[in-house]
């Protein structure tokens, strides 16, 4: 009997039937296509994405030079220099992020004291030439000057859980 | 419309005389061939377009309004391509293989009847005629297999010259039915004589529902369509028969491929549903509301409806596996087919026979 009527299911094709009405079903589905360039998604405020250096609200750089960002970098994509600046702080002379090397872990984020090393929400970004993703101390407080607002406030939102 | 059509017709006579008849002949041929290849081009941003519903996308909407001239995009990008020929490829049949697996294609067309009178060649074999042109595109796909000098390329020959072989079979024996119930094989006589005064209740599809669906899978098969695009298929040999081809001769073969699937649904309109004739004809209410529209929109809906199957199978079957295909091909479709025939011709035969 089981066999009489798994015959005749397939040959009257009632699984493929079943199967285009999934895919019929599937044709007036909501479609879940995000329009890229005119729609984003949205991000979460602890977003990984390109690096930045920040400031104090005073203008000095908070980067203490402590070098702990560079020792936990699994990629060993950052490069740090340092020397005693003529106040007598410790500073760093050459602070630079390999992005091509970097996968965005956020280790070194989450080792520095004093906030100085963060990763924004930026991800549309892009170098045309090698040397192009190799991020110098300027550009990365640049960057955090560019978007010191956006940062502090994801800080703030994440703090509680910190 | 048609009075205009015989003055042109008179004055060309005059004009021109006896060259009159090959050009006139030229410029039909024209207008059959140009929506064609107009409905390939949008055929395939249908077939995107379809694909991505089904699977809860978009589909292509960056070029022109909801992506209404990506196809002439996609064709300005293939013309523009480089042509490359493998060193070791046979030349000239490297070349003429895309055009072999065209020409079939669209030279079928001439039989086939849009609306009534509307055909290019009324021939009373029409049907063989049919026959002969679709089993002759395969010939396209060999020849680009073997001139390539490519393994995948062969592959995609071999399998795909199997396979259409097995299937012209079925379809075959499923135009015999066809063929008895008509008692003519002139694609005209074929769709008249599905013509009785109740409409769609008098079309061929309904004593013959199992030849109708052996019909279009067969064509699906035919046409080297996803579930049957061994052919093909990507995952197994690269791209099959077109695998060393690019530019212009690769948008050849999908034009090919295209126009098969029109031209299979548009046989299947003509052979199961009663080509251009309303569906409604003779009944009470609707045949009177829709009886002014013309026999071209209904030979087009319904050919837009098999199409829409067409992309619908692909959406949703895997591909056959090779041992199935034949399964189904040789064990399947060919005794269904014969017993059908026996049946068709005894019914015929009782009064039962209604059509």
């Amino acid at each position: 009997m089981a066999k009489i009527s798994s015959f005749f299911k397939s040959f009257l094709l009632l699984e493929l039937l079943k199967g285009m009405a999934v895919t019929g079903k599937h044709f007036f589905a909501h479609k879940v296509t995000v329009q890229y360039p005119d729609e984003k998604t949205p991000q979460s405020f602890r977003f990984r994405g390109l690096h930045a250096q920040r400031r104090y609200p005073n203008g000095e750089e908070r980067c203490i030079a402590c070098k702990l960002c560079e020792a936990v970098c699994p990629a060993l994509a950052i490069k740090i220099e340092v020397a005693e600046r003529e106040d007598g702080s410790r500073r760093t002379t050459q602070y630079d992020i390999d992005l091509t090397k970097c996968i965005f872990c956020g280790f070194c984020e989450e080792s520095c004291p004093v906030d100085a090393i963060v990763e924004t929400r930026v991800f549309e970004y892009h170098g045309e030439k090698r040397g192009d993703l190799y991020y110098t101390k300027p550009m990365l407080l640049a960057v955090g000057d560019k978007h010191e607002a956006q940062i502090a406030k994801d800080r703030a939102a994440d703090a509680k859980y910190r | 419309m048609m009075e205009l059509l015989q003055t042109i017709e008179q004055a060309g006579q005059g004009l021109l005389g006896p060259f009159w008849g090959p050009l006139w002949t030229l410029v039909k041929i024209v207008v059959i061939v140009a929506p064609i290849m107009g409905g390939v081009a949008y055929l395939t941003l249908a077939e995107r377009k379809i694909l991505g519903y089904m699977q809860d996308r978009v589909g292509p909407n960056r070029v022109g309004y909801w992506g209404l001239l990506q196809p002439i995009a996609d064709g300005v990008k293939l013309l523009m391509k480089e042509i490359i020929i493998p060193t070791g490829a046979n030349k000239f049949l490297f070349v003429a293989a895309p055009v072999l697996a065209l020409v079939p294609a669209l030279v079928a067309w001439a039989v086939v009847p849009f609306a009534d009178g509307m055909i290019l060649a009324n021939v009373n074999a029409g049907l063989l005629y049919i026959l002969a042109m679709t089993s002759l595109g395969v010939y396209g796909i060999i020849i680009a297999g073997w001139a390539s000098n490519s393994k995948y390329a062969f592959l995609g020959a071999i399998r795909s010259a199997a396979q259409i072989v097995s299937y012209e079979l079925a379809m075959g024996f499923a135009l015999v039915c066809v063929l008895l119930a008509a008692q003519s094989m002139s694609l005209v006589d074929i769709v008249k004589g599905q013509q009785h005064g109740y409409g769609l209740l008098g079309w061929y599809f309904i004593p013959l529902f199992p030849m109708f669906v052996v019909y279009f899978i067969a064509g699906v098969a035919e046409t080297n369509r996803a579930p049957f695009d061994l052919a093909e298929d990507e995952s197994v040999i690269v791209a099959g028969f077109h695998t060393e081809y690019s530019g212009m001769g690769f948008a050849l073969f999908f034009l090919a491929e295209y126009a098969n699937m029109i031209l299979i649904s548009a046989l299947t309109s003509v052979f199961f549903l009663g080509g251009w004739l309303n569906p409604f004809e003779g009944w009470p209410v609707l045949g009177a509301m829709t009886a002014w529209v013309p026999g071209l929109f209904w030979m087009l809906a319904k050919m837009s409806v098999f199409l829409f199957i067409f992309l619908w199978f692909r959406a949703t079957f895997p591909r056959y596996r090779y041992d199935q295909l034949m399964r189904l091909g040789w064990k399947v479709f060919i005794p269904l087919t014969l017993v059908w025939v026996v049946v068709v011709a005894a019914w015929m035969q009782t009064p039962l026979w209604f059509w």
